[in-house]
């Protein structure tokens, strides 16, 4: 049913983090992976090495994924070295935080490129070929903070439930084509992403620690597994109990 | 990229309507869409087949022009002479 034969995977954002672990994830199921990376180069390269000397194929690929031609190029320059993308992770993602007052129209409008319209042009490319290839799966790396406030990150906030309500509607339009789309929403997990925003969430976790983003990565993993081919438009939440 | 005949750009677009599940005896030139179960997203598809084998572009406006096969067909042979 999988294409790891003939395409590749792709995840945005993956020079560290939670796209870092995607990535290698990917790559010990056979995927192929394109690292995707925007500045960290040191970062994707050592990414690629570490699937690389664990047996498996990846390639560093450059893009801001909020520079519009930057879906093209990205997926043409995977194309040539890897074939088809059949697996999008959006993972790209960006914070500029503030209180709603006080948020300025550049702090909003980064938030939202990166994070959601980003994934709609990575995603509405991909689809090309995953339509025609009858397989595909799209998984959106959203957030809990798109379901529960979290004062300071209405810019964000906005960009991960756009990201899931995005999400459950391609899902359904391209369902029959073998297409899953699905997200992942992450509670606070160890990254550069989240330094600073822990303290007072942590002790609100339940399982009172931060995920990692190998436990994110696993969920990733398996919505793009063949074990997930019924699984579609449907977002599943890593968050140590956090919303439940 | 344009030098495809009117018959083989017809027979192409007939089996792309067959890769959607439409059945090729009630593929017609009069055949109307609904009635060979087809739907937006196959004509979303078709035009990206029409656009990358035949260079032809099928905007959604256009597609609403085009109530069946026949004018499909015609719409892209008419694009793919000039």
């Amino acid at each position: 049913m999988n294409g790891k034969d003939r395409g590749c995977a792709l995840v945005t954002g993956a020079s560290r983090g939670i796209g870092a672990a995607t990535a290698r994830a990917l790559a010990a199921d056979s995927w192929p992976v394109g690292v995707n990376y925007r500045s960290d180069r040191e970062g994707a390269d050592r990414v690629v090495g570490e699937i690389e000397a664990a047996g498996g194929r990846a390639f560093a690929v450059c893009a801001d994924v909020a520079d519009r031609s930057a879906a093209d190029e990205l997926f043409t320059a995977l194309e040539e070295h890897f074939g088809p993308v059949l697996v999008l992770v959006n993972n790209a993602g960006v914070r500029a935080d503030g209180l709603s007052p006080q948020l300025d129209d550049d702090a909003w409008d980064r938030v939202i490129e990166t994070n959601l319209s980003a994934a709609f042009r990575t995603t509405r490319r991909a689809l090309r070929t995953m339509m025609r290839e009858r397989f595909g799966r799209v998984v959106n790396i959203a957030s809990i903070v798109g379901q529960r406030a979290n004062p300071g990150q209405a810019n964000y906030a906005a960009s991960k439930a756009g990201l899931v309500a995005f999400t459950a509607t391609v899902a359904a339009e391209v369902a029959r084509r073998s297409v899953t789309v699905n997200a992942v929403a992450p509670g606070l997990v160890d990254t550069e992403l989240t330094e600073g925003i822990g303290d007072e969430l942590l002790r609100a976790i339940p399982a009172r620690r931060a995920g990692t983003p190998e436990e994110v990565a696993a969920c990733v993993r398996f919505l793009v597994s063949d074990d997930a081919s019924y699984v579609n438009g449907t977002t599943l939440t890593v968050d140590g109990g956090l919303t439940a | 990229m344009t030098t495809a005949t009117k018959d083989q750009i017809e027979e192409r677009m007939t089996e792309a309507l067959e890769s959607f599940g439409a059945d090729r005896d009630d593929i017609s030139r009069d055949a109307k869409w609904e009635s060979i179960d087809v739907d937006s997203l196959d004509l979303v598809e078709l035009a990206q087949i029409v656009e990358e084998e035949y260079g032809v572009r099928m905007k959604e406006e256009d597609m609403k022009q085009m109530p069946t096969v026949g004018s499909a067909i015609d719409f892209v042979v008419e694009r793919t002479d000039k």
